[in-house]
């Protein structure tokens, strides 16, 4: 068999705790890090005789999410029980939606969108040994606070083809959840959680192969790991000609090990059929409209202004919306210094991104008006690029004010001609036999010279400007 | 004295406490302490002393209460080990309902386990017998509730009803019982058995009683979502004729198989006490009636299957240690189910099951829409339905305990307007060999002050006297 | 008609040990309630939506107001088995 190239195909199910007030089918407050079980009622304890009651707002929070993905919004979604024992969903069931899901359809980027569903959260179930008996099992202890927080379900369809597709997507997805304000979208902390559906095929077909179900990744770095590890798993295996087998994987981040999440397999059968505790819920004109009257702007249209409107480059204007702490600190930059070209703040902004890694540029040392001033130096010739960069090491790894640093350093630009003209006609002295094959037309050497009025202004003068000096003193055109 | 107070219907006894003619700590006394001899096994809990009590309408006329629904603090086992001495931090709101209109808590009755069974003989603690003969059973599942207002051990009670299981054992135990609409009670506390089924509903001595309770039990319940307000308030009924009423009569079906003749002949003369108080009795077809018992006996497994999950011995209940926790959990619900209770979950299970749930859910779910239809049809042309309640009087104990699909009959005209979420009434239209006999009046939706009005025209002119029966139970 | 091994699929998707005598009775007994219950085959349903839910509920969902939990020693007080504020289970993943 010739062997064709190997093409991913990835679909995610991304799970998002929405920021209610109450969970999704009770008043108990939303759980964070409270002592256990201090956040339960008979109702997210599934007391016996306790009834479900479905969040207005969780609801609400789902309508935004799908007009956010231009899905279409359900006349009317119903719930349904989904059956199955665990010690962390006190019913025997979880409350979720099958065949009437809130939303269907709908496109975030360049991914398509399978569906939109709500659902209760699990409990949470911290397991611990058992008094150092080895023979004795394992024990788990179950703390119900977590127990019933609304979830969203989204789910794309399997149509990204490499990890970094994924993660990149998944940052726009989280932006835009954050920008809808319906989520925290913290990973660690679990509040977004993403399981990938990977499969291979060859490059070109339209069957999908084998899918193997890689689960709850909690970091975007983990995530773009993980599906990596497992594609060239599955690639290996191809290769080897053995096949994939269908089942749920977890990928340890430390060993960059996969391992099968079930030893004993068992078929679920998770016999869903309508929550009889709960009409279905009829999506009403005045639910449509409040979700569209708040909905703000979304990465897509951010992108778009900043392009139409600040005249940004299609990368910057990227980079600056799908980030969307990046963005509003942009637009921070922007508004201390109105002057300030677009391009040039963004490029700034990116410059200081680049410097701090993972940290957010706003919790960083550098305020956006420090920012801004520092674009402001460098666009009035203050300072050259070179020294911008060293008040912006600066300014990253203590803070302060960039003029104050300049000063300080002794980093103003030396420009104008009647500085550096003095400086260049001494440095063509120093230098007479360079100088004579600069007047004979061989413009090697121009560098040596410049590189000479560099060094006695420290750097602080503008190369082009220098460049221009040497050409008028000698002559040349 | 005692007689006296015996002999009061609960509307009576309000009334007498009203105008000062009986005290309330003595009216609470008198049925506290017949509750408390009661030999009949009715109660599963009694109260020690009168607790609290609301003023309000139901004047502070004690009230005994099914053992599913929440009582806080006070165990709520609904009739199962696997609840045994469980109390719950919260009360049911149709409980607190009765409560704040002034019914102070009695006791708590013995019932079918998880309200599974139509003779109480599924109880973990123990069957409950009939005040009219021992040797038989009282109906169920809220038999308990019944015999105790048959009995005198209580001026009234609150029972549910599935698929019959207010209506059948007022039938056999000579009182008045009401299933509601779908939804106008609320099921907030009530411990679950089929959910799109369940209605709470009174056990009462006579029809005043049963209209007195249900004023002051209906109401829509933020906490139930599928509850809905009463449209208007229920009223007392005062009717004594029936004239330019129609009552249909379902005539295959009370003319088939298994229906005893002494209960025939006790429907036949109610019948024509209705046609005497001026009603017309027209005949007409339920064609899907037979197959609503194979429906319901689909639905209320399935949904059952799934609600009694819950029961798995982590948050409360009982729990037979294991050192896995499949083993917890499958031995936990082998010891504390009993075996109706394990039938109707392993049917459920099955009929919701991948490859299953067309053949059998969905299929009954179909049912379902057809049965309301026919039963909107009947009533575009009859204001009632009327049927016996049940097809034979009570039966004996053990009887049909080996043949679980020949109990199952017992419900077959029970279970059409359970199905279509539509109220009845069961009512005592007399007595075969001593027996008492219950007549069904069904209506439409929200139909029930019509219905309270036509049972008490009926009940006034049938004339049955319970009295043989609270003679008994001490 | 329902065998065996059906059954015990059945019980272990309801979590239910059934003993030998318990297996062999409620085979039986859970076939002649499926024979019973296979009659609605009977009927001619096609084109008839089924009925999840009885009666219309115009406004079902709830404000997202904030109710008072229950204080914890009254939540775990019915338990079985507590530890560390929680309710203590045997493992799920000690099997
Ligand atoms: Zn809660």
């Amino acid at each position: 068999m010739a062997k064709a190239e190997l093409e991913p195909v990835i679909g995610l199910e991304i799970h998002v705790q929405l920021r209610t007030a109450t969970k999704m089918f009770c008043g108990c407050a939303l759980g964070f890090g409270e002592p256990p079980n201090t956040r339960t009622c008979p109702v997210c304890l599934g007391l016996p005789g306790a009834l479900p009651v479905a969040n207005a707002e969780a609801i609400h929070y789902g309508l935004l999410i799908g007009l956010a993905l231009n899905s279409t919004l359900a006349p009317v979604s119903t719930f349904h029980r989904k059956n199955y024992f665990y010690p962390d969903l006190p019913k025997g069931y979880q409350i979720s939606q099958f065949d009437l899901p809130l939303c269907s359809g709908g496109k975030l980027g360049e991914v398509n969108i399978h569906r939109v569903h709500l659902e209760e959260d699990a409990a949470k179930l911290n397991h611990v040994g058992v008094g150092g008996r080895i023979d004795q099992a394992n024990s788990s202890i179950v703390d119900f606070n977590r127990g019933g927080t609304p979830l969203a379900e989204i789910v794309t369809e399997p149509e990204l083809s490499s990890a970094e597709q994924a993660g990149q997507w998944l940052r726009l997805l989280r932006t835009t959840l954050r920008t809808l304000g319906v989520s925290d979208v913290n990973m660690e902390e679990g509040s977004l959680r993403c399981d990938a559906n990977i499969s291979l095929r060859p490059a070109g077909s339209d069957q999908l192969g084998v899918k193997t179900e890689l689960k709850n990744m909690n970091s975007f770095r983990f995530i773009e790991r993980g599906i990596r590890a497992e594609v060239e798993r599955q690639r290996a295996l191809i290769e080897a000609g053995e096949e994939v087998v269908q089942e749920t994987l977890h990928f340890d981040p430390r060993s960059e090990a996969i391992t099968s999440l079930r030893s004993k397999e068992e078929a679920h059968d998770y016999r869903y059929f309508p929550e009889p505790d709960l009409p279905p819920v009829v999506i009403s004109e005045s639910m449509l409209s409040r979700a569209a009257a708040e909905l703000p702007e979304l990465p897509a249209a951010r992108e778009q202004r900043y392009i139409e409107q600040q005249s940004l480059s299609a990368e910057s204007a990227r980079m600056l919306a799908w980030r969307a702490e990046l963005g509003d600190y942009f637009d921070a930059v922007c508004e201390a210094d109105r002057s300030l070209d677009a391009q040039a703040a963004a490029n700034w902004v990116a410059e200081l991104q680049g410097r701090l890694g993972d940290q957010e540029a706003e919790d960083s040392k550098v305020s956006a008006s420090a920012l801004a001033q520092l674009a402001a130096l460098v666009a009035s010739s203050k300072i050259n690029q070179g020294g911008a960069r060293q008040v912006l090491d600066q300014l990253v790894n203590e803070g302060g004010e960039p003029a104050a640093i300049v000063a300080d350093q002794g980093l103003e630009a030396v420009g104008g001609a009647e500085q550096l003209a003095p400086i260049v006609a001494a440095a063509l002295e120093a230098n007479p036999e360079l100088t004579e094959r600069l007047r004979s037309g061989e413009m090697k050497p121009i560098g040596v010279i410049v590189g000479e009025v560099m060094k006695q202004t420290r750097g602080r003068a503008d190369g082009e400007q220098v460049t221009a000096l040497i050409r008028e003193q000698l002559g040349l055109s | 004295m005692a007689d006296d107070i015996q002999a009061l219907s609960a509307a009576a006894a309000a009334a007498a406490i009203a105008d000062g003619g009986l005290a309330r700590a003595e009216l609470f006394e008198h049925y506290r302490a017949r509750a408390a001899a009661d030999e009949l096994n009715a109660f599963t809990w009694v109260a020690e002393d009168e607790p609290t009590v609301i003023n309000g309408p139901l004047g502070g006329v004690p009230l005994a209460v099914k053992d599913l629904f929440c009582t806080e603090g006070i165990p709520s086992q609904a009739g199962s080990k696997i609840l045994e001495r469980y109390c719950p931090p919260y009360t049911a709101t149709a409980v607190a309902n009765l409560a704040a209109a002034g019914a102070p808590l009695l006791g708590k009755t013995n019932q079918d386990e998880f309200a599974m069974g139509s003779s109480n003989e599924n109880s973990a603690y123990g069957p409950v017998l009939n005040p009219w003969d021992r040797s038989r059973v009282p109906g169920g599942s809220s038999g308990g509730s019944a015999a105790a207002v048959a009995a005198g051990l209580a001026p009234w009670a609150l029972g549910t009803d599935t698929g019959g299981s207010i209506r059948q054992p007022a039938s056999l135990c000579g009182i008045v019982g009401l299933k509601p609409t779908y939804g106008a009670v609320s099921r907030y506390g009530m411990i679950a058995f089929a959910s799109s089924l369940d209605s709470a509903g009174p056990l009462t001595r006579d029809v005043t009683d049963a209209a007195l309770f249900y004023r002051n039990l209906v109401g829509r319940d933020s906490a139930d979502a599928t509850s809905v307000a009463f449209p208007g308030p229920i009223d007392l009924p005062t009717s004594e004729r029936l004239d330019g009423i129609t009552l249909a009569v379902p005539t295959a079906l009370v003319d088939g198989e298994g229906i005893e003749a002494g209960v025939r002949e006790s429907f036949e003369a109610s019948l024509e006490t209705a046609r005497e108080l001026g009603a017309t009795i027209v005949g007409c077809e339920i064609p899907s009636a037979p197959y609503a018992l194979s429906a319901y006996y689909v639905i209320a497994p399935a949904e059952a299957s799934s609600n009694l999950a819950r029961f798995d011995g982590v948050r409360y209940g009982l729990r037979t240690e294991a050192s896995t926790l499949d083993a917890m959990y499958t031995q936990t619900r082998h010891d504390g189910f009993g075996a109706e209770v394990k039938r109707r979950i392993l049917i459920g299970t099955y009929a919701l099951s991948s490859g299953y749930y067309d053949a059998y859910y969905g299929r009954a779910q179909r049912v379902r829409t057809v049965v309301s239809r026919e039963l909107a049809e009947i009533f575009t042309k009859a204001d009632f339905i009327a049927t016996p309640t049940s097809p034979t009087v009570a039966f004996r104990l053990g009887e049909r305990t080996a043949d679980p699909l020949a109990m199952y009959l017992s419900d077959l005209f029970t279970i059409p307007m359970s199905l279509a979420g539509t109220p009845a009434i069961s009512i005592p239209s007399g007595l075969s060999e001593g027996l008492p006999v219950g007549l069904q009046i069904c209506g439409p939706a929200f139909s029930e002050n019509r219905i309270l009005d036509a049972a008490h025209a009926l009940e006034r002119a049938i004339g049955f006297d319970g009295a043989a029966a609270r003679s008994g139970g001490v | 008609m329902i065998d065996r091994d059906e059954l015990l699929h059945v019980a272990r998707l309801a979590r239910l040990a059934l003993d030998e005598d318990e297996l062999q009775t409620t085979a039986a007994e859970l076939s002649s309630i499926l024979d019973h219950v296979a009659t609605i085959d009977e009927l001619d349903l096609e084109g008839i939506e089924p009925t999840a839910h009885i009666g219309d509920v115009e406004d079902s969902l709830r404000a997202d107001q904030v109710a008072r939990s229950l204080p914890r020693e009254v939540a775990l007080a019915p338990a079985p088995a507590i530890r560390d504020d929680g309710f203590l289970v045997p493992s799920p993943q000690g099997e």
